[in-house]
């Protein structure tokens, strides 16, 4: 039904960051597409498509660093158009983190997750707009969340003092 | 400096913590990422389960410790466990307050629960008062939660108010509650059918987002009922105009093209209202022919609108001109390096051949390599190019490249698929039946468990029938050599059961007709079959079945029948079976035997599968039987037709498996070839489980016939899956490939070769080619050249060579189209620049300020502003310029490293995508933005001169998808 059915984001040692389910897939089937699709895309070389058939579906996948961003969509989806998303909310993820890393998103999956729905809402893409994902997201926080600005400012110190 | 960066990043983390994450959850996660085994992992995460288990169940826990406790349930179930115990506190925590709260409740529900479970009737409520709180952010939260929590019984419940949010001023909110009402139709249409005109209505909201938004349920709406939006084309083509003209705000644009996610979707629903409609079609002939040009195809997003294009113009009524456009955008396409492009450009042929299929020839060479490409995916796509394109010419190439395939691969989804495309190309296009029994057997061979059993039953149904012609001896040769391949076969060690039904089904009818194996060989070989699969009851039947018609025309022939001894043991052994229908064959076998020549003759024919049986439909010969029966007061006999539900006879073996434990006896093997199954065997006889002897022959010669042939329920069933044997050649023998070379390659050789003019008879031409091929090419390129021309052939006129010297007339027919397509380029540009001026018409999202609707007008150094402000443009030159070190976590990035070092800069490989901007600084950029618009011309005439030139355009942009590090 969904355009996506689900979102994974998997490291390269296979540790699942992020799960998204869009489409009804019971605990078993979740861990049984999991560990497919995990064994599928990992092993594949580097210059290869970024589609996968997979269950008369499909899986586009996009390396970022060590962490691989996967979306499953039907059969005659838009698989570059897809990719873009995916780019998107790296994207949006880079822009609201500053400089996104695995860490980011191992210790504030929420806040990822957070940002997903703001980008696919039932399995539609719904925001193109980058400026107001992060702008409805900081509304969110800001309304709820103080601290959020002085470890962004540490974290901010940091990275200048980094360069 | 990579280093460091890490630990400062810890470091915020810790202190981070310190806030809202405590120290256990950090040490959690830490050691879950230096766990070295997934066994190691599962304890440590067990661990945490049971410290969550005894956490929440204390009584007062803050609220701030509770939510962390619900993120860590999330977690845990994240990494596959479960965590059900903490639903509950998940759906309390959206009662709460405070937004911090609830939103972390209303995340842990989405994640945790799917439409169907118990615990959403509870948030229901909660939903319903957060729909209609005053603080925007609690609504979205909300409307989040609606749209993946409510199911069709809910929806009732909250549809009021997600409609009245359809108005709500923030348009965060009704972008939210448009996706909310699209769920709903999907979930269940008849809910809201009431309400689609509201999509309508926010198709012209005045935000660019909640438009966007809306074409999402639209698509849904005209895919399922096209001829009610045919009202909106006009609507929708302008919105497209305005979008590829740049006249949404620049927050819209992604990578520089103008809101390309909303084209892409407007150009997907035009797809759908244009299909077969010239009328509607012809309203979009202009904005999608813009947009072809307009397009950067040298960026990811550039090209996935060009594909969503040429998929449009496959779909609508066809134009020349775009489709000129379609096979530029696919040839460049398929001349691409990256993999994704060239998957895209077979997905893009495979549509647009439909409607061109002269297009498929120029790329032949392409879609080879992609063929013979070690990358999967794009082998696969190419079989599915293939399927589609094929024809009665190239069918043999075609199904033995699939074949290959498909014993190669171990994926059993895609097998059976493969298998199935197999099976339908070769029953739609076979040259000749040898050719197709060659392949089906391959395929059982290969694939058996896992086609349709009707497939068995056709071919059995081919075997017997032969060509339905009066040539007997072709006939006899074709079950013959049947018989000796299946004998060859079973030497096999595993055959599929499919196969072996059909194989022991083969024996019987004609494993000794041709005289050339013994009745005790046969025999033999099929207990041989009943014995190595015993569990297999199927197959035993089939054995059994055989093997009574075997003895039946040794009888009948006049021959002593002697029964093998593995086979009185075999007999003994069904005679005791547990299987009804074993028992039964086994019994009939035996009263078989015992019969007169004259009898097993008159009711075991010899070839007779095909025979059309005389049957005394009203069965008067049982009156008597019936008379008494019903004055000893049996039930009298109902109709089938009032007896629906018992007769489910599609499938023996379905039947076979219920058999014993329903209603005892098949009913299938006693139905009449060619005949609706009006008279049966009473139900009286039927109806006891011993094989009950008729005293008359009349009944006995009815029932067996039957019994040989299942063919004879295929029949039935097998209208629509029927070889299609009209319109295709009927000869002997396997059409060799190079028959089919000669003449392509004869026919080619006319039009090609400019200085050689051959006429001549085709034999003596084709050897002239193959000369001219191996003197000329290298071996594997006359490999490749012969694919293709066995798989083009049919239809080729032009043969695509990579030797120079003889290239000359191609090229220039290519130049003729060229400047065609130019002159049709510049006619279309001249349309677009007239068309510029009209006044928008329905829909007007530009911001006042912004001049850029024409391209030619735009001031680059603006656009080369905007370019450059920081905030705006991400991970192009201004973040590549300011995060100088993530370019650096580029180049020391060691993939093979540890945890630590993987956590090197996410972004890192993604500022590397706009390589001309990074490498080439402002000046590039500039470049880059003043090529376009009226430039396009140029690059188009400078493309066709490249190609008249006879070389390959290198690619627009290599650097394409070079963020796949490794």
């Amino acid at each position: 039904m969904s355009v996506i059915h689900f979102v994974l984001l998997i490291s390269r040692q296979g540790k699942v960051r992020l799960t998204k389910w869009y489409s009804t897939y019971s605990k078993k089937e979740r861990t049984k597409v999991i560990r497919e699709l995990s064994g599928v895309i990992l092993t594949r070389g580097p210059k290869l498509c970024n589609f996968v058939e997979w269950r008369g579906l499909k899986v586009v996948y996009k390396r970022y660093a060590s962490l691989y961003f996967c979306m499953c969509i039907d059969p005659d989806g838009n698989e570059l158009e897809i990719l873009e998303i995916i780019h998107h909310y790296v994207e949006v993820l880079d822009r609201y983190f500053g400089s996104v890393c695995e860490l980011d998103l191992i210790y504030n999956f929420h806040k990822a997750y957070y940002i997903l729905d703001e980008i696919l809402i039932s399995g539609e893409f719904q925001e193109p707009s980058k400026r107001s994902i992060v702008r409805s997201v900081a509304a969110q926080d800001s309304l709820v969340e103080t601290a959020k600005e002085q470890t962004g400012s540490i974290s901010n110190i940091l990275a200048q003092a980094a360069k | 400096m990579e280093q460091l960066k890490t630990i400062g990043r810890e470091l915020a983390m810790g202190s981070q913590g310190g806030f809202y994450q405590s120290k256990e959850f950090l040490d959690l996660v830490k050691s879950i990422g230096e766990a070295r085994s997934k066994a190691e992992e599962d304890r440590i995460v067990l661990g945490e389960i049971e410290t969550l288990k005894r956490r929440v169940s204390e009584p007062d826990i803050p609220k701030r410790k509770m939510k962390e406790y619900i993120l860590r349930l999330v977690y845990v179930e994240m990494l596959g466990h479960d965590a059900s115990f903490g639903y509950i506190h998940a759906v309390k925590m959206t009662h709460d307050d405070s937004l911090l709260v609830k939103r972390t409740g209303y995340l842990a529900v989405t994640l945790f629960l799917n439409e169907d479970h118990d615990l959403i009737i509870l948030i229901v409520n909660t939903i319903q008062k957060d729909l209609k709180s005053d603080n925007y952010l609690v609504v979205c939260a909300a409307l989040n939660a609606v749209c993946k929590l409510i199911n069709e019984e809910t929806i009732p419940a909250v549809l009021p108010q997600v409609v009245d949010l359809l108005a709500h001023p923030k348009e965060a909110v009704r972008k939210k509650a448009i996706m909310a009402l699209h769920r709903f139709y999907q979930k269940s249409p008849s809910s809201v059918s009431h309400l689609v005109s509201n999509f309508r209505k926010r198709l012209c909201d005045n935000d660019p987002g909640v438009m966007g938004a809306t074409l999402c349920p639209l698509f849904e709406l005209v895919s399922t009922d096209v001829n009610s939006y045919k009202d909106l084309v006009i609507s929708f083509v302008s919105i497209l105009k305005q979008v590829a003209e740049r006249r949404l705000p620049k927050a819209y644009d992604y990578h520089q093209m103008p809101a390309p996610f909303i084209q892409i979707k407007l150009l997907k629903i035009l797809a759908l209202l244009g299909s077969g409609d010239k009328q509607a079609s012809e309203n979009m002939y202009t904005v999608v022919g813009d947009i072809f040009r307009k397009c950067d195809s040298s960026s990811n997003i550039g090209n996935a609108v060009l594909y969503e294009c040429i998929c449009c113009v496959s779909s609508i009524y066809p134009n020349p001109k775009l489709l000129e456009s379609a096979a530029d955008a696919i040839s460049r396409f398929l001349k691409s390096d990256s993999h994704n492009l060239k998957y895209m450009g077979i997905d893009a042929l495979g549509r647009l051949i439909k409607i061109s299929p002269e297009i498929a020839e120029q790329h032949q060479l392409a879609v080879i390599d992609c063929l013979e490409d070690p990358d999967d995916t794009l082998k696969r796509k190419t079989f599915e190019l293939l399927y589609k394109m094929t024809k009665s010419t190239n069918v043999e190439v075609i199904v033995d490249r699939m074949i290959d395939y498909m014993i190669s691969i171990n994926d059993n989804h895609y097998k059976t698929e493969i298998a199935s495309r197999c099976v339908e190309l070769a029953e739609q296009f076979a040259p000749s039946n040898q050719w197709f029994i060659q392949i089906m057997n391959k395929v059982f061979e290969h694939a058996g468990d896992l086609v349709n059993i009707k497939v068995a039953h056709n071919l059995m149904r081919l075997i017997a029938e032969g060509f339905g012609e009066d040539d007997d001896s072709a006939d006899s040769q074709l079950r013959s050599s049947a018989v000796d391949s299946y004998l060859h076969i079973l030497g096999e060690p595993k055959i599929p059961s499919v196969f072996l039904q059909l194989i022991c089904w083969v024996l019987g009818e004609y494993g000794t007709a041709d005289g050339k194996y013994s009745a005790s060989y046969i025999t033999g070989k099929l207990s041989d079959v009943a014995e190595a699969y015993s569990n297999d009851e199927t197959v035993k039947a089939y054995a059994v079945t055989a093997l009574m018609k075997i003895y039946a025309f040794e009888i009948a022939a006049g021959r002593k029948v002697d029964m093998l001894p593995e086979c009185q043991s075999l007999m003994e052994q069904f005679l005791a079976s547990h299987s009804t229908d074993l028992q039964q064959r086994a019994y009939e076998l035996q009263a078989v035997i015992g019969l007169d020549a004259h009898a097993v003759e008159s009711i075991m024919p010899s070839d007779a599968s095909c025979e059309d049986i005389e049957v005394d439909k009203a069965l008067s010969f049982l009156n008597g039987y019936i008379q008494d029966s019903i004055e000893k007061g049996a039930q009298p006999y109902i109709p089938e037709s009032e007896r629906s539900g018992m007769l489910n006879i599609s499938n023996f073996r379905n039947q076979d498996h219920h058999g014993a434990s329903s209603h005892g006896l098949k009913f299938e093997a006693y139905e009449l070839p060619k005949q609706t199954v009006q008279s049966r065997i009473p139900p009286a006889t039927l109806a006891s489980t011993e094989f009950v002897p008729v005293p008359e022959p009349m009944s006995v010669r009815e029932s067996y016939p039957t019994t040989i042939v299942p063919s004879a329920s295929s029949d039935a069933e097998s209208t629509e899956l029927k070889l299609r044997l009209d319109g295709v050649q009927k000869k002997w023998g396997r059409q060799t490939h190079s028959p089919a070379t000669s003449t392509s390659s004869s026919t080619s050789k006319k039009t090609v070769n400019g200085i050689k003019q051959v006429d001549g008879s085709n034999t003596s031409n084709s050897s002239t080619w193959e000369t001219y091929d191996s003197r000329k090419h290298v071996e594997i390129n006359s490999e490749k050249q012969k694919l293709a021309a066995s798989l083009f052939g049919g239809s080729s006129k032009t043969e695509k060579k990579p030797a120079t010297g003889h290239k000359i007339s191609k090229p220039s027919s290519h130049m003729v189209e060229k400047s065609h397509v130019r002159k049709s380029s510049m006619e279309i540009a001249s349309e677009k620049k007239a068309l510029v001026h009209q006044p928008p018409d329905l829909l007007d999202f530009g911001e006042p300020t912004v001049q850029s609707s024409d391209p030619p007008s735009v001031d680059p150094f603006k656009e080369l502003e905007g370019l450059l402000e920081p905030t705006t443009q991400l991970g192009s030159t201004a973040a590549a310029a300011t995060n100088s070190p993530d370019i650096m976590g580029l180049f020391t990035e060691t993939p093979g490293g540890t945890h630590n070092k993987d956590d090197s800069d996410i972004l890192s490989s993604l500022s590397k995508q706009p390589v001309t901007n990074m490498v080439g600084g402002a000046t590039s950029t500039q470049v880059a933005q003043s090529s376009k618009g009226p430039n396009r011309k140029d690059s188009l005439e400078k493309d066709s001169l490249v190609r008249q030139m006879g070389v390959t355009p290198s690619s627009p942009n290599p650097n394409l998808f070079k963020d796949l590090l490794g």
